[in-house]
């Protein structure tokens, strides 16, 4: 904030491009002072820059107030989630934990709590594979071949996806499965999630597709390659962070999806670790707190090790969250 | 090494457009050859034709013995450089060059090794590991042309091998490119819109304009005697002027100026009919005073080239362009005269020229050139 030249008192309101709060403050008291006006205005004009810097702390103090408050309202249930575990009786609230590791130990020798991490795992992983793997060659026919009403049938998938791993759909999928005799069967809540998934995946690795220049496949082919070496040696190395983004995606869908497997699968050796979250009541009724949250940090540390190591990996940024 | 012949050669692409109009082309053995045209002429989709990456429509190509009208690319024999390089972008140099070797299943060793050999001749040696993201334009392009030269094929394509490089690099990598391909001597075909490029480099040219050729020459003669008006004002770095014209008895006369009849057509040319009289700018000698058959104007435009001037004149005959050499003071609206070497200049009727050598000398239009 300049003071006004002291030579020209003509510039009466000289105050004015101070703060636009403090321009009548010093507009009245101008005519007020005859005495030394400069040294008067100068003073004016400090006062007026003070009490808006006075604003500007007190405007960063409720946004900071504000940014805590939210921070809080999400950081809660992960402190928990953090904290319950350890904890030898956990309540609603997070607290400083009776520590523990009790909880653990219960759940090692729960007969399904293991396993169904491990089901997730055969159910996510074989769902990834399968969704990168038909995404990618389908995404590359649709970006190079043109096919008519190509954008529309992209549009359509995309659309039906939603319902095919949706509610709507259950009755069907489940009369489907029995049909196929996929019912128990992983390889069913494999196919289904994959169905599921596939449009989306498809639709996402198309623009990677079409961002790859012809020319690079163009110039293979001059050299000879078939389109099956095109496709190992040039366009999946170079869609490889698109490959990677879809294969995680699918891999967190699959992770938390409770649906699917609910409906097609019987036998509770079989479940997924979402589903099996779903059993830990106590004898009476309750959810048993102890058991859900400590199986909830074990069922979410693969997914956050997943991320990092495909991160530090590919260096990707994934925008987007876990469900559940 | 082998020579390309196409033999009324047609694309047409669905919906209708004829990129290639039957055309007759022979690209001699070890030639360096010029594809040159304005955008949209069909030049890149000829060339594209020859590497198989599009499939013609009609017609016969044949690479040395072999017609390959209707073989993959990977198995003519030829290798392309494209626009933008084309290198891998997840490949260090040394796998892009060894790439084709892999294709064609020679060993790990052997292809590291002959890879590492063809980027030493091209100066890329200290560069082997790096990715092409890491290199200047000059460089990739020698990395493109060293993946090209490691599986000696028996042509070369270059798809406007200079255009990606910046002014000053691609007059360095003009002369290398020929002096490699001299080296090397191996047929080459390379496409251009720049006519400069193309005079430079190329043993012949060829001029297209829409999926035909308009001209086929050496560059003297592409540029001393363009067939057709296009070809006349499509080469030279300055275009040449085409003022209309009626033959007369004792000369052209050109906006009410008897200029002096050209030498060539002077037997072949009818009292009375309408002709384009074409002089490039190199030949119009400047005079600041009246001289009898010279075009006269008034100064509107100096373009400094460096080591002359263009002058642009405007007078009778609407705009005129001549070259002036730097020591001869020119001033904006100066009264200035156009005085054309008769011996370069050229005489076209219905936009083709007047040769000595037309059988009837009242040849009309596409009867000739259109070859």
């Amino acid at each position: 904030m300049t003071p006004p030249p002291a030579h020209s008192p003509d510039h009466a309101p000289g105050a004015v491009p101070t703060a636009s709060d403090a321009a009548p403050v010093a507009v009245a008291a101008a005519p007020a002072g005859p005495p030394p006006d400069a040294e008067h205005r100068r003073r004016e004009a400090q006062r007026a820059a003070g009490r808006a810097g006075a604003r500007k702390a007190v405007a960063g103090i409720g946004f900071y107030t504000f940014v805590s408050l939210v921070l809080a309202f999400f950081s809660l249930p992960l402190l928990w989630l953090a904290v319950a575990p350890f904890d030898a009786n956990p309540g609603l609230s997070a607290s400083l934990p009776e520590f523990t590791l009790q909880n653990f130990r219960v759940l090692w020798d729960n007969p399904y709590a293991m396993r169904s991490l491990g089901n997730s795992v055969i159910l996510a992983g074989g769902t990834g594979l399968l969704v990168v793997a038909f995404a990618a060659l389908a995404a590359y026919a649709l970006s190079r071949v043109r096919l008519p009403g190509r954008d529309m049938l992209l549009y359509v998938l995309l659309l039906l996806s939603s319902i095919v791993t949706g509610t709507a759909a259950m009755v069907p999928l489940f009369n489907l499965a029995t049909e196929l005799r996929l019912i128990d069967s992983q390889l069913g809540v494999i196919l289904v999630l994959s169905g599921g998934l596939l449009p989306s995946a498809i639709f996402i690795l198309k623009d990677f597709m079409d961002g790859t220049p012809r020319s690079y496949e163009e110039s293979a082919r001059v050299f000879g390659a078939s389109p099956f070496q095109i496709m190992r040696d040039i366009v999946v190395p170079v869609v490889r962070p698109g490959l990677a983004t879809i294969g995680v995606w699918s891999v967190a869908q699959v992770w938390g999806n409770f649906l699917i497997p609910f409906l097609l699968l019987r036998s509770p050796d079989q479940y997924p670790a979402a589903v099996v979250m779903y059993t830990f009541y106590t004898e009476g009724g309750q959810a048993n707190l102890a058991l859900i949250s400590t199986f909830s940090l074990l069922y979410s540390v693969p997914v956050i090790l997943m991320f990092l190591f495909v991160s530090s990996r590919y260096g990707f940024r994934f925008h987007g969250g876990i469900k559940r | 090494m082998a020579a390309i012949t196409t033999d009324r050669l047609t694309k047409v692409y669905p919906g209708g457009v004829r990129a290639l109009d039957e055309i007759d082309l022979t690209v001699e053995d070890g030639e360096f050859f010029a594809l040159l045209g304005p955008s949209g002429c069909g030049k890149t989709t000829l060339l594209r034709t020859v590497a198989g990456l599009e499939e013609s429509s009609g017609g016969a190509l044949r690479i040395g013995d072999v017609d390959v009208t209707r073989t993959p690319p990977g198995s003519r024999d030829v290798a392309m450089v494209f626009q933008d390089y084309a290198l891998f972008p997840h490949m260090t140099v040394a796998e892009n060059v060894a790439y084709p070797l892999r294709i064609k299943k020679v060993a790990r060793a052997k292809r590291t090794e002959k890879a590492a050999a063809t980027a030493g001749e091209l100066g890329l040696s200290d560069y082997l590991e790096r990715r092409p993201g890491q290199l200047s334009g000059g460089q990739q392009q020698r990395v493109a042309l060293a993946r090209a030269m490691a599986c000696h094929p028996s042509v070369f394509l270059f798809d406007e091998p200079l255009s990606n490089l910046d002014a000053r690099m691609r007059l360095e990598a003009r002369t290398f490119l020929k002096r490699l391909q001299r080296e090397l001597g191996v047929t080459t075909v390379f496409v251009t819109h720049d006519q400069a490029e193309a005079l430079a480099l190329a043993d012949r040219i060829a001029v297209m304009e829409s999926g035909r050729i308009r001209q086929l020459g050496t560059p003297s003669e592409v540029f001393r005697r363009p067939a057709n008006t296009f070809v006349a004002s499509f080469i030279g770095s300055t275009p040449m002027n085409l003022l209309d014209g009626v033959v007369r008895q004792r000369g052209i006369e050109v906006a009410g100026e008897l200029l002096p009849t050209p030498p060539e057509p002077a037997g072949r040319l009818v009292d009375g009919e309408k002709v384009v009289y074409g002089i490039r700018p190199e030949y119009l000698l400047h005079s600041p005073t009246a001289v009898p058959g010279s075009l006269a104007g008034e100064v509107r435009v100096v373009e400094n080239l460096g080591h002359a001037q263009l002058v642009t004149l405007e007078g009778p005959a609407g705009f005129v362009q001549l070259v002036v050499d730097e020591d001869t003071p020119v001033a904006l609206g100066d009264r200035g005269f156009a005085v054309p070497r008769q011996d370069r200049a050229l005489v076209y009727r219905d936009g083709e020229l007047v040769t000595s050598g037309d059988p009837t000398g009242l040849a009309t239009a596409g009867a000739s050139g259109t070859a």
